[in-house]
Order: structure tokens, then sequence, then C-alpha cells
């Protein structure tokens, strides 16, 4: 535990806080109380998520900031019972650890979906994240964050709180009760205060006192649109990401692994690139270099100059035929039939059609960098990553040294969307470090290298049938083919190949809230071996396509306005998801006599807990078309800061209308046709819609909000462009079929 | 051999190769680390610094090419006290994960220099060079427009 004791204060010294003195102070427990990571070496009773020392309060954050403000609400939750002054906390990323494990990660593992899940339900995944604490799972993502820290990190602060205020009480030989704490400070009853800092030291050595957690009522900080935390430092340049690490004696350094996915590197010569002004080493790495220079733009060059014989990719040598191996996985039994209504094989299909999605890159704003040092034995990693214990341990494997020699600093994200989950940049960095001992080293990679070297979004088929009856869908028949991200990034992430059913593989069409008789979803896994990895709202991300595109196709079988016909089917399901699509039919005034230059679709997509509707707007205009508004209605259920919801919410939005105007990752022979933003590009200020967002609370249950704008907004683009040219397009991008201004 | 040149109204000297970009003599050799890669094709923005108040893509200039001198995102503000633009950024909370804004923050400084009241249209163009892949457009432009305000002698906010 000492050498936690340490990481935690390496970490907290990067961060710029002095924590000598000191004092980490704690509560929580779930079943069995957590290993605190932040205990101090010779440490007492500890919490995982508060500091308190002379310069303040720090809070510490168990995931990774990667633009979603979950650093401003996790910090809410623990400020909001501690009392404490929101403007002078810090925020800081946890080091690795056990404790931080996501338990909510676990909430969508039944094959049930989730707008249906009964109470007892329910209460069997919260069981499961036990499961997810054993496998210690410290990974941002699936938009479960605040849902996993709603309650714990609320108990953290108030017990903290209590704490404090017991030993204030022991001073001054008052009873606890009669105290009250606000912005940092013990208050008693005659109005004297006692700061924090004075009690701390005391308050860690005292017993954890049990604490109820403040009504909603109470509540000052939750709830509202807080300033965040990160905000100063990301509009001066001081936010530090993986390649803003300034050591002394540091070298820069690239790397250029073969483009070939799954080939290698029978050989290489450097010698052009030693050529190159200020390239100092290139080495090995199996099956690619890295190259170490006097700065990155000399790395860059030497790492292009190196003469390098690879080895070809296995894979099919065109997209085309990738596809075909996709489409092979229809011959095959599903790999589940997660919904299975009524009788599908017996209703004659009056709509038999296929769509496609193309592979997609995630391009985060912040090609993948690290920093890394191995000094006397011990390395110390600086990287943005949403699985912190994960990178730990490839980079002692990497390194070849224990887990133990490790100190990982989890730093801002420029951009994550799934990518920084996986551990490649950090087993390069680690290797690198290692064959250079005790000189720091700075990595950064290319945009080409990230983009050809990413875990892409998979390509995928659908094989839709379907048919309507007096202005009603009787049959929705899909059959779901593409490789399994599930499989692959589980597999890379815990070691083990996932069995059973993929619930991924399929969700964003087995449990949308629609109530047709007769309703069958079947996921067949493709063997395809392209890296494939979680891209912003994963299945969702092209079942959602899928499924609102076809209903907007029986919508228009039945002769029925889109919108109303989905409510028709939705209401009575899920009156949850159908306040969204009536919240987005009263914002966009849908129904109006709109100009034949615009063209409306509507989609809706219940994920990650979230039921979100979107309406576009595209208008004809004489450069091409403009998306020219967005209505999104969203039903999180408790929002805990508003202003950040709208933010992810827009954000979700533009990713995926980005990806369905212009996103799409071609292979040749194995090797991304696409390496930069001109051939991979995205919405710009210029073509992004001015976009509205309406948020409902209506939603029992709390549900995430970083994903759920992804899904609903590609086929809603669609439907839109149907509705403008009465072309139905049925694989994405569209923009190879539509004069999309770009 | 090395190369003078002004950054931040401070004069230093630059040892490496006069055709090295000047994105990496900031970063590498200076440590100012807020000017981002992003790309290195003129793609994306990220880099975006002023030479002699002209907002230019850092990745694509030579050391040996800067004809003036150099604003970086640390240059912005005076001290504590952030610039007017770096104010409303904070006001409209533009920042997600932030990698981009030092660019946007560069070109519409250059902007709002040029134009001290653009229009909606103008932002836009001004703004067409510079990708956000968390998508803070909406926020970015009013933060220009408030800006533009608050410069301008009006309320800001």
């Amino acid at each position: 535990m000492s050498r936690l004791g340490k990481i935690t204060r390496r970490t907290l010294l990067v961060g710029a806080v002095a924590v000598a003195g000191g004092a980490a102070f704690g509560t929580y427990k779930i079943r069995k109380p957590v290993t605190n990571p932040l205990r101090p070496e010779h440490g007492a009773s500890l919490n995982p998520y508060v500091i308190i020392d002379q310069q303040g309060i720090s809070i510490i954050a168990p995931r990774a900031e990667m633009g979603q403000g979950v650093h401003t609400t996790l910090a809410a939750l623990v400020a909001e019972e501690l009392d404490a002054d929101w403007e002078s906390i810090r925020v800081l990323h946890g080091p690795p650890a056990a404790a931080y494990f996501n338990a909510a990660l676990a909430h969508g593992a039944l094959p049930v979906p989730d707008y249906d899940l009964k109470p007892w339900q329910r209460r069997v995944t919260q069981g499961l994240g036990a499961a997810s604490k054993l496998l210690g799972l410290q990974v941002t993502g699936g938009s479960t964050s605040t849902v996993d820290g709603f309650e714990r990190m609320r108990l953290a602060g108030a017990s903290a709180r209590e704490a404090l205020k017991a030993v204030a009480a022991d001073r001054l030989g008052v009873v606890r009760g009669d105290l009250r704490t606000e912005a940092g400070r013990v208050i008693t009853p005659d109005g004297t205060e006692i700061d924090y800092r004075d009690l701390v030291e005391a308050a860690a050595t005292r017993p954890v006192p049990q604490v109820e957690l403040r009504h909603p009522y109470e509540w000052k900080l939750l709830g509202q649109s807080l300033p965040r935390s990160d905000m100063r430092a990301k509009v001066t340049g001081q936010a530090e990401f993986s390649t803003d690490i300034v050591l002394e004696g540091m070298k820069f350094a690239t790397v250029r692994i073969c483009p070939y996915l799954g080939g290698g590197m029978a050989g290489f010569d450097p010698a052009p690139a030693l050529a190159v002004a200020g390239v100092e080493r290139v080495l090995d790495l199996g099956d690619g270099v890295a190259v170490i220079a006097s700065n990155t733009w000399a790395a860059m060059q030497g790492a292009e100059a190196v003469a390098i014989d690879w080895t070809p990719s296995h894979l099919p040598a065109t997209t085309d035929a990738m596809f075909e191996q996709i489409a092979q996985a229809f011959a095959a039994r599903p790999n589940s039939t997660m919904r299975d209504q009524g009788a599908p094989d017996d209703i004659p299909a009056g709509i038999e059609v296929e769509y496609r999605v193309p592979f997609l890159a995630h391009s985060t704003m912040e090609p993948m960098g690290a920093t890394a040092v191995l000094q006397d034995g011990h390395l110390t990693v600086w990287v943005g990553n949403q699985a912190p214990r994960e990178h730990l341990k490839v980079a002692a494997q990497a390194a070849g040294i224990s887990e133990d020699n490790v100190t990982l600093h989890t730093v801002f994200l420029g951009g994550g969307f799934g990518r920084r989950v996986e551990t490649d940049i950090t087993r390069q960095a680690a290797r690198i470090a290692a064959l250079v001992p005790e000189t720091p080293i700075r990595l950064t990679w290319s945009r080409e290298e990230d983009m050809r070297h990413d875990f892409y979004r998979p390509a995928a088929i659908a094989r839709m049938r379907g048919a309507v009856e007096d202005g009603r869908a009787v049959l929705f028949d899909a059959q779901i083919a593409a490789p399994s991200v599930t499989r692959a990034a589980l597999g890379r992430i815990i070691g083990r190949q996932m069995g059973g059913p993929d619930k991924g593989h399929v969700e964003g069409a087995f449990d949308q809230p629609y109530a047709i008789p007769n309703y069958r979803v079947a996921g067949h896994l493709a063997d395809l071996d392209v890296p494939i990895g979680f891209w912003r709202a994963v299945g969702n991300s092209f079942n959602g396509f899928f499924h609102e595109c076809f209903i907007d196709e029986l919508a228009h079988a039945a002769g029925r306005d889109p919108l109303q016909f989905r409510l028709d089917h939705v209401g009575v399901e899920s009156p949850v998801a159908g306040g969204v699509l009536e919240a987005v039919r009263d914002m966009s005034d849908w129904g109006a006599p709109v100009s034949e230059n615009v063209g409306r679709g509507v989609a809706m997509i219940w994920s990650f807990g979230t039921p979100t509707a979107v309406v576009i707007d595209l208008e004809r205009e004489a450069r091409g078309i403009r998306i020219a508004r967005a209505f999104m209605a969203c039903d999180p259920g408790l929002v805990l800061d508003p202003a950040i919801v709208r933010a992810q919410m827009e954000s979700g939005l533009i990713y995926g209308l980005s990806a369905a105007v212009m996103g799409e990752i071609t292979f040749t022979d194995g090797r991304a046709d696409q390496g930069n933003f001109p051939e991979y590009d995205a919405l710009r200020m210029f073509n992004t819609p001015r976009i509205e967002v309406g948020i409902l609370q209506d939603n029992p249950h709390m549900g995430g909000v970083g994903e759920p704008g992804t899904p609903p907004a590609m086929p809603a683009l669609a439907n839109a462009l149907f509705a403008l040219t009465g072309q139905r397009v049925r694989s994405l991008p569209l923009l190879p079929h539509a004069d999309f201004l770009v | 051999m090395s190369v003078s040149l002004t950054v931040n109204g401070t004069v230093r000297q630059s040892s490496l190769d006069p055709e090295t970009p000047l994105l990496w003599v900031l970063r590498d050799e200076f440590g100012l680390t807020g000017t981002k890669f992003g790309c290195g094709v003129a793609a994306c923005g990220a880099c975006t610094v002023h030479i002699d108040g002209e907002a230019v893509r850092a990745c694509q200039i030579a050391l040996g090419d800067v004809w003036g001198p150099v604003t970086t995102i640390e240059g912005l503000s005076q001290g504590y006290t952030l610039a007017p633009l770096q104010q409303a950024w904070v006001r409209h909370q533009v920042a997600q994960c932030g990698f981009c804004q030092s660019g946007q923050i560069m070109q519409a400084a250059e902007l709002l220099a040029q134009n001290p009241a653009p229009t909606d249209a103008e932002i836009d163009e001004a703004m067409a060079g510079n990708l956000c892949r968390c998508g803070t457009y909406s926020v970015i432009r009013a933060a220009i427009h408030d800006a533009a305000r608050a410069l301008n002698g009006g309320s800001a906010g």
C-alpha cells in the first residue's frame, strides 16, 4: 500500500498540488471496505475521494475527464455534502486503483431492454456491480460515470463533513448536531468558525460516522449548471494533456507501425532516418519502428524516412470483400435473438431491404500520445486514458517490470469517445522508455498513425423485413451482422473471450420501446479481424441507424406521419420515450407546413438509459444541402448539471452527424485509405446546425448523457434527406448520395 | 546556428533546424505546450498562433520563415487577468475536452482584431478552418459575439 501512497503523492504533485501534511479520509463501504489508494504511508482511516491539506480541498475524480464534464459533476457530488466552496476546490484524476471500480458498467448486463427493466432486475444488476468491483474495472465508458458516483461520492462528502464536525465538537465541548458547515468551515451556534484545514488531521483518524444523505430539496450545487472545474486551464493553454509534460532532458519520439493491419515488419534500414537532422535513434518495435529525436518534427521526418519492408495483412484486400465476409455471417445461426415476439416467419414482408454502415475512426482531436520515463527501475507514465489499471498493467508488461514499479498519471484527454480505453499507446511508450532508460520520452503519433491504427467502429449490415397494416407496423424483423466489438475490446481488456449472447452487438435495435406484435432482432457475429473497439454509443451507433430508418420506411409505407407513427407505437410501450418524441414535436413545430426546400426527419433511440429524440431540418441552398436545424429532447431522469447535459447532447449529435455525412474508413490491402482530416473530415462551424436541446426529467431512473445524442442523429439525418429528396439512402455516409454543404 | 524570434514579448533563441515548423519549436524547445498538434497539414487549426497579429497554422510555418513577433495562447492573458475572449469562453463554458480551444481562441482573436462586430456568417467563415471534435461550435460562436460586445464597450454576458 505504501506504493499507492507514493503514487498518489506523485499524482498530486504533478497536478501542482502539495499534499504534504494533507490527509485523506474516509467512509465508503459497499459490503466490505475498499482499499483506499490515497492512504499516506503512515495513514489512518481513509476516503478515496477527498484530500484536505493546507492548500484547501481536493476532490478525486475516479473517471477520466475527456470533455464530458465528469470532473465537474463528480466533484459536485462530493462538494454538495462536504459543504466545500465550489470556486476553491481542486479536482484531480484518481490513480489506478481497485477502489475506483465502475459498478454501473454492469447495469447493462441483463439481456433486457433498459426501458423495460423490472425493479427486481435493477436490483440484480446493482448486485452485478460487485462483480465489476472484483474485476476492478476502472473504466470511463458506457455513459455510466454519474450514475456510478451518484451515491458513493455524496456519501464520501457527507461522512467527511461529519468527521470534521465531530472533531470540532470535541474540541469545543459542544454537541455535533449543533454545528453546521459552510464553504469549508465548521460553524458553531455562536458564530465561531473553524476551517476544515485545522480539523482534518484529527478527523482522518476517527471512525467513519454513519450519515444520511441530504434530500435533493436541500441541494445547493447539484441540479445547477456549475462553472466547470477545468475551464480556466483549458482557455489558457495550461491544461496538461499526454504530450504536454515537460521533463528535464526529454527526448521526442514517434512511431511508424505496419499500416497493413495484422501485418508486420520483415526488416528495416534506419540509415535514411539517421541522416535527418535531429534524429538520434531508430528502435525496433517488432511490427514497426520508433524514432527518437531532439524534437517531434525530426522524429516524424525520420519515421517517414526509414526504409521498411512490411509484411502483408491477412485481411481481405478490399472493403467490398470485407463486407462480403460480414455478409457471410448471415448464413450461420444467430449469436442472439434478444427480441423475439410473435411469429415473424408467418408474416409476409411488405418491405425487404438491406442497410450498410462503414468502419469509422474515433478521430479524437488529440492524436494518441504519452510521456514516459524509466528511472532507477521505476517507470512513470503520463497518459490520458479511460482505463488506468489496464494501462498500468500493460505498461509494466511492456517495460518488463512489476506493476509495483509503475506509476501512471491520468492527464486530460483530448477527446476519448472510447479510443483511450485501448492500451496500445501506453504499451509503446513504456517499451520505448525501457529501451532508453533514464531518458524521458514524449511520444506523439502523427495524425496518419492515429487514423491508420485505430480500433474502428465496425462496419455492419442489416437485413430488414417489415410489414404494415391499418397504419401500424405488424412486422419488424432485423438481422444484424458485424464483427463483435464486445468480444474484441473486452477480450483485450480482461484477457479472455466473452461467450454467450452479445448484447452490445444488437443494442439500439433489440431494446427499443416500440409495441410491434411481430418483432425480432437477431445478431450475427462476423468473422473479420479488423481491429475494432468502443466508438461513441458502440452498437447503438449502427443499430440506431438501422432501426430508426426502417421505422421511417414502415411509417411511409403505412402512409403515416413518421413522428405520429412512432408515438403510436412508443407511447404505450414507454411513456418516458413517448415524452421525448412529443417534446421534439412541439419544439420543432412538427407538422406545420414547410417550404419545398426543407426536409424534416425524426428519430428516437433509447440508449445508455436515456431516450433521446432528434428532429433534423435540411434546407436546399444554392451551394448544397444545409443541415439547418436540430431539435433534440432527452430524458436522463434526475439532471445534476443541465449545462453539461446540454453540451453532451450537442456534442453527441454533432459526432453522429459528422459520421453520417462524411465518416468512412475504407481499406486497401488491410491499410486504411484515409489518413488525415482532408480524407476523414467532420462537421465544422459553418455546416453544423443550430441546435435546440430540451431536457426532460420524467425518467424514474438516471441515465447517461455522453453517448445517447449520437445514435438518433444519423437516422434523423437520413430520414430528413428522404423527406427532402424522396431518395431513401440505406448506407452511410450520405455525402456520396447528396450534395451536403461541406 | 540559432534563430532568434520573439514569443509572447520575450526574445528567444532556437537551435533547431530552420526548416522545423514553428509548432515544434514552441512545444518541444520552448515548452509552450498550450499550442497543440492535431494534424500537421493545416486542416484542423489546433496549432493556430499569431505572427505579427495574423493567425497562422504553426505546423506550416518554418522557423526560418517567421516574419514577426509570435503570440501563443500563453501570451494572450495579462498575468492572471484573462483576455476578453478567454473571459467570454469561461462565461459561455465553451471547452469540453479543450484540445482545440487554444487554436479556436487565437483564430477568434484575429477575427475580432479585424472585425470588431462580426455577423454569424462572418464568424462561421473565419472559424471554418478550426475543427472541434467535441462539437462546441454553438458556444464558440456565442462567446465570440459576447467578447465583441465586451470589447466594444457594451455589456458582456
